[in-house]
């Protein structure tokens, strides 16, 4: 079969007739994965589809009911849902925000050779690597009002970061501004290192002066990739459950998505939480789609 | 670098260097914290101002393996004496070590760690198991629709863990899954293994399908040709894979969270959950949680080069 060649050899010669044809290997390796993932990852989305549109809460005996798009329709003109979306949006805004400068900026800092390059990259990169909600206990202590080393270094005296209603969403996004900047450090190194140096030596020759160069050369050149650490760490900050949930519990700092645990998990409102848990599903669908168009048009180039 | 450089530009150099050489301890700092309180003293773990430097002490790893009481008056110096070095360092503070048998339980946390271990290394084996082969799949074989099919297979990835707990919770429910090794396995397979897919068609798509022709006329079947030639040269990608299919379940915390809590329970729900009323004993948690990162610094460092790759599931190679 034409259509699924594994190499350019003639279908009818012997090497080509040897053993299991393609069609046979190509289904063996691809259809094991696909039905697993429709099993595990698109069977339960259709299943709490179903109850999106019911009474279900998981706690309780007594059978549920079907009410329609009700629980969509108090969702949406829910106050308390709204302004966790504002939250939401706000930690998003300030946290990548924060990420852009921060790991841009170090990336052009370390975008020059000096001894050590290496393990100092390396180094930087740590705080992305670790588990988000251990981060997120231990920045507690750093924020300690009693005996956190910030305040300390800082004179804050007794600033109760994460237990204050008006600082928590920040103190959180601090913390994840130092967990994700690597990231977006990693990424702009490797678009700074594609920008030809011949550009650099004309801009030089020219007598350019390093804002024009900068503007002109490095940022044009850069942005696609920067726009894909945009793009991730947007989606992901959206997502952000483990590190504002380990580190406080202030309603001020309350996400969508810890919001949608406790509606889950602890109020036991399942039909509602799984139609919240759709709307959330589709916009970070949104988000994706977004993502690996602008991943494909980095590859391509 | 232009060959000829003036001045102003080799002492923005030096200044640029030493921002770098700041912006590394401050981004070191709160990590130093972590484990410098793994080896503090208990009074020094709260203590104002901070302690940044100290003797280091290995009582908060006794701690975290052990189980203790207060004690009542002066330890036998032959009891001390027969005590191995560590336990000494525990009498010295004016505990005692209790022999862990019926009565006296273990804490927690080898159990948790162990579970995190089982759980990490199993489901990661089994997401670049298949990972691996599809990948293969779709690197060398046209298949219709294939982006559509990768871009589902991605967005899979992209769901919030929150949002997939709320059926699978359900689901696991009736199954009996739930607290389960197993129901932990399955939804970290499913989390990596797009990610798997990803990164592993981007190596594969760089071993030259000339080298599996020349093994097919040399009278290889498909199959032979694909675990004796492809799966070897493939071997750097698949391990950089696995370390990272690795990390990813090892830090997992919201299904871990919803998922389990006991028998399965994995240690990044565990961890934060020893802070509970009055004044946690930050020593022993830092102490366990030191030894939960480190296997995560040892492999990045040792992933290095294939970082950039992994988080940008092989779109870009550098």
């Amino acid at each position: 079969m034409a259509s699924v060649a594994l190499t350019n050899l003639d279908p009818a010669s012997r090497a080509a007739a040897r053993g299991w044809s393609d069609l046979t290997i190509r289904n063996l390796f691809i259809i094991p994965t696909l039905v697993f993932l429709i099993v595990f990852n698109i069977f339960p989305l259709i299943y709490s589809l179903g109850y999106s549109f019911t009474n279900f809460a998981a706690n309780r005996a007594e059978p549920w009911q079907f009410v329609g798009l009700q629980n969509y329709r108090e969702l949406l003109s829910d106050d308390h849902i709204w302004s966790n979306f504002v939250i939401t949006a706000k930690y998003v805004i300030v946290s990548v925000a924060g990420q852009m400068i921060v790991g841009f900026g170090l990336a052009l800092l370390l975008n020059r050779s000096f001894p050590m390059k290496g393990l100092i990259t390396t180094l930087l990169l740590l705080p992305m690597m670790m588990s988000a909600a251990v981060v997120g206990l231990f920045w507690q202590l750093l924020y300690s009002p009693s005996w956190g080393p910030i305040n300390y270094v800082f004179r804050l005296g007794d600033f109760a970061w994460l237990s204050n209603p008006d600082s928590a969403l920040y103190a959180v996004a601090i913390t994840d501004i130092w967990m994700w900047s690597p990231f977006v450090m990693l990424l702009s190194l490797a678009g700074l290192s594609a920008v030809p140096q011949h550009l650099y030596e004309a801009a030089a020759i020219d007598r350019a002066g390093w804002w024009y160069t900068f503007t002109r050369i490095t940022l044009p050149l850069v942005s696609p990739i920067l726009l894909i650490a945009l793009i991730f760490r947007t989606m992901e900050a959206f997502k952000t459950f483990d590190i504002a949930y380990t580190m406080t519990t202030q309603p001020t700092a309350e996400l969508i998505a810890i919001r949608l645990y406790k509606q889950a998990f602890q109020q036991w409102d399942t039909g509602k939480s799984c139609a919240l848990a759709y709307i959330v599903l589709i916009m970070v669908l949104a988000i994706t789609n977004l993502y690996v168009k602008y991943l494909n048009k980095v590859k391509e180039r | 670098m232009a060959a000829v450089r003036t001045s102003s530009e080799v002492a923005f150099n030096r200044i640029a260097i030493a921002a770098v050489l700041i912006a590394t301890l401050v981004f070191l700092a709160p990590i130093y914290w972590i484990a410098s309180t793994a080896f503090k003293p208990k009074e020094l773990a709260v203590s104002v101002p901070p302690t940044v430097l100290f003797e280091p002490e290995v009582t908060p790893f006794v701690r975290l393996f052990t189980k203790r009481v207060q004690m009542q008056k002066t330890v036998d110096p032959q009891v001390y004496d027969a005590a191995p070095w560590w336990e000494k360092r525990i009498y010295d503070g004016g505990e005692r070590v209790l022999k862990v048998g019926k009565d006296v339980q273990l804490s927690q946390y080898p159990d948790r760690f162990m579970n995190s271990l089982i759980v990490a290394v199993i489901s990661t084996v089994l997401a670049v198991g298949m990972g691996t082969f599809t990948a293969y799949g779709f690197s060398r074989f046209k298949i219709a629709g294939e982006a559509d099919l990768l871009f589902f297979i991605l967005s899979t990835r992209m769901l919030p863990p929150v949002v997939v707990a709320i059926p699978m919770f359900l689901m696991y429910r009736m199954a009996g899954l739930n607290d389960s090794h197993i129901g932990l396995i399955i939804l970290y397979v499913a989390f990596n293994l797009s990610f798997s897919v990803w990164l592993m068609k981007g190596f594969m798509d760089e071993i030259p399908k000339e080298y599996e022709e020349a093994a097919l006329v040399d009278g290889y079947t498909r199959m032979q040709a694909f675990f004796k030639i492809v799966l070897p040269e493939a071997a750097t990608g698949i391990a950089a894979t696995a370390v990272f299919c690795f990390i990813t379940a090892w830090n997992e915390y919201a299904f871990a969270l919803i998922m389990t809590n006991r028998r399965a329970q994995t240690a990044p729900p565990f961890i934060p959950s020893q802070i509970g009323s009055g004044l946690p004993d930050w020593t022993t948690i830092a102490a366990g949680t030191f030894l939960f990162l480190l296997p995560v610094a040892i492999f990045t460092f040792l992933l290095r080069n294939h970082l950039l790759r992994g988080v940008t599931f092989g779109a870009i190679r550098k």
